[in-house]
Formats: structure tokens, sequence, C-alpha cells
């Protein structure tokens, strides 16, 4: 199959063929395929689209953590955005779980890449990597007691106490 | 044209000079100061343009930079300090000799600048003491000249046994650095 006949429509329907109910919804912002997964189930359906034998999605391009906290029940989300070099074609997977058990299985077993990015994603938002071999914080110190991105903390540093709150937006 | 430095107040006659050790010790500390650069960001790159031809930090005897704390006179913290980065600052100023003097360079460096943020440290005062802040983001080279300048004012003028002062102590203490 040459690179023009991998397309949006094909994928999604070669996924919609082999998964079908486990893709929750997809959409093309900008005309990038993304589309959503349960969470449990992202090793098996990432695993499928890198074997394929046409789809080959053989590079782990990003993963990254995001935090909706109006989403009741699906606070928490993993973005996977998956490249095929021999098509030249990219996609993105998206999966949300719950703020109070957030529980992901890891991607370690496809992707190597996957291990720094998974602490990376555990240190910001305290995502738990299931099965991942050294989950421990990569950027913040080692002392941080808390996951830095979620909402409910403070962007700012909170020792400070020289800058009047009316001018800085708090 | 060569300049030297005039020779500090004393009494001069014929074939003697006589001043107070405080005075000549202090000459020859604020000429040859021995900056270590701990440079993180864009303050660096303005402290490279300083000590390039153009500026010239040699000219204030500061030519020779240390990369070693151990020969280093005075700090000089250029740039963005994360929280991460903090214990290591504290290190590297551990193991400096005394005398030792701190200058920081740029806004962030000295109150965290634009980065009110919760990985970066609000300026390094907040865990080793400074001599001269240099405002600017980053400072123009003249700037940066104008503090280790403060700094050499500092040095001059300094009582030699400041550095044995409880005082002196106190306030390391008051940062948590061990004292002899």
């Amino acid at each position: 199959m040459s690179a023009q006949e991998i397309n949006n429509a094909s994928v999604l329907e070669a996924l919609a063929a082999e998964f079908g109910e486990l893709i929750i919804n997809s959409d093309e912002p900008y005309g990038f395929l993304t589309i959503e997964i349960p969470a449990e189930k992202n090793t098996a359906i990432i695993q499928w689209l890198k074997e394929h034998p046409t789809i080959k999605m053989n590079f782990l391009t990003d993963l990254c953590g995001v935090h909706f906290p109006d989403n009741k029940g699906k606070e928490i989300g993993v973005v996977y955005h998956l490249h095929s070099w021999t098509n030249n074609f990219r996609m993105r997977i998206k999966c949300f779980v719950a703020a109070a058990t957030p529980e992901v299985p890891t991607l370690i077993t496809l992707f190597d890449a996957a291990n720094w990015m998974e602490r990376e994603t555990f240190d910001f938002y305290g995502i738990q990597f299931v099965g991942h071999p050294d989950l421990r914080r990569i950027l913040n110190m080692d002392e941080m007691d808390y996951h830095p991105l979620l909402k409910q903390y403070a962007l700012e540093d909170e020792t400070r106490d020289d800058k009047d709150d009316r001018f800085f937006g708090r | 044209m060569v300049k030297i430095v005039d020779a500090p107040e004393g009494v001069e006659g014929h074939g003697f000079f006589a001043t107070s050790l405080d005075k000549v010790i202090g000459m020859a500390r604020a000429n040859s100061l021995w900056p270590l650069p701990f440079a993180t960001s864009c303050c660096g790159i303005e402290f490279m343009a300083t000590m390039g031809s153009n500026y010239d930090l040699g000219r204030f005897g500061s030519e020779r930079l240390s990369f070693s704390p151990r020969q280093a006179d005075l700090l000089m913290v250029m740039g963005t300090i994360a929280k991460k980065m903090g214990p290591v600052l504290k290190q590297v100023y551990d193991q400096m000799a005394e005398p030792k003097w701190v200058i920081a360079v740029g806004a962030c460096a000295s109150s965290g600048g634009i980065f009110d943020t919760y990985s970066v440290l609000q300026g390094i005062d907040k865990i080793i003491p400074v001599d001269v802040y240099v405002p600017g983001c980053p400072p123009r080279p003249e700037q940066i000249i104008e503090g280790v300048m403060k700094i050499q004012e500092l040095a001059k003028h300094e009582s030699l046994r400041r550095r044995n002062s409880d005082e002196y102590k106190k306030m390391l203490e008051s940062y948590n650095i061990e004292t002899i």
C-alpha cells in the first residue's frame, strides 16, 4: 500500500472493524485523526496499530497528561501521538480515567520511549502507569509532595508575600 | 596607556610608605576578584559579552574565571534558578573559601523574575546571602560591570575581621550554612 492509500477514513474504518464499540468517539480537528478509547484497552489498540501490516504506527511521538476537573468521572486524560514513518501518517489517541483512580496501563512493552514520558506524566499529573518499572519523578524536585499541573494547585509560587494579588490576577 | 590603581591613603615620605593592612589587602582583593560564573540562561549570554573584548571584565582584574568554586572569590549567579537547582547552588557557595561575595545578575536570580511559578526559586537570596543585585531582564554588560564594581567597593572597604564576627556567623546560620 503506498502512502496515498492511508488516510483518516481508512484507518478509522479499520479500527472500527477490529474494535467496534471500543472506539468511543472520533474527531478530525484540523484534519488530525483523534480517537478516544477506554484506558484499560490502550496497549491492545496501540499494539494493533503498531503491528498492523499496512498502518505501521511505529513511532510514539508524544505521550502526555491532561486534567479536566469538570469532566466528572473522566477528569484525568492521557494523550498519545502516534506516527507511521512508512506512511507519513499521524494520529492522536486519548483515554480518560477518574481522578480518584488515575491508573493507566504502561506502554513500555511497546515503546521504550514511553519510559521517561510516563515518568514525566506521573510527575506532573500523578497518573499511575500500571506495570511501569521505575515510576518516580523526573523533572520536579524529589521532595515535592504534590503533582503541580493538576488544576487544584496554584501555578504561582505560594511562598511569595510581596506581590499584590490585584495586579496578578489571583 | 596602562593605568594602575592608586595607592590607598597613607603616609608617604622619601623611601617609605605606611598605611593600614586592611587597605592594602582590600585593594589587592578588589582588583583581583576571581568570578565563578553560574550561568543558567540569557543573563549568562550577557555575561559572555561582558567578558568579551568590547566590554572586557579583565580591565577590572576579573578576567580569570574560576570554574572551581574552591578558587573563586565572587559567585555570579546569572539566570533562572529552579528549585531543583537550589541545593546545587548552595553546595557551590559552601565550597567557596572565605572571603566570598555573591552577585545576583538579572531579575530571575534576584527575585524569580517573570517566573512566579511553583518550580522556580523566587530569588537566590532564599538560600544564600547576596551582596549585590543587578536588575534587568537581561541586564546589559554595562550593568553587570557596575555590579562587579560595587563588589569591588565592598571588597575594598571590608574590615579584615568582618568574616570572623558574630554578626556574620549569625547571618550565615540564618541561611543554615555551617560555620567553622
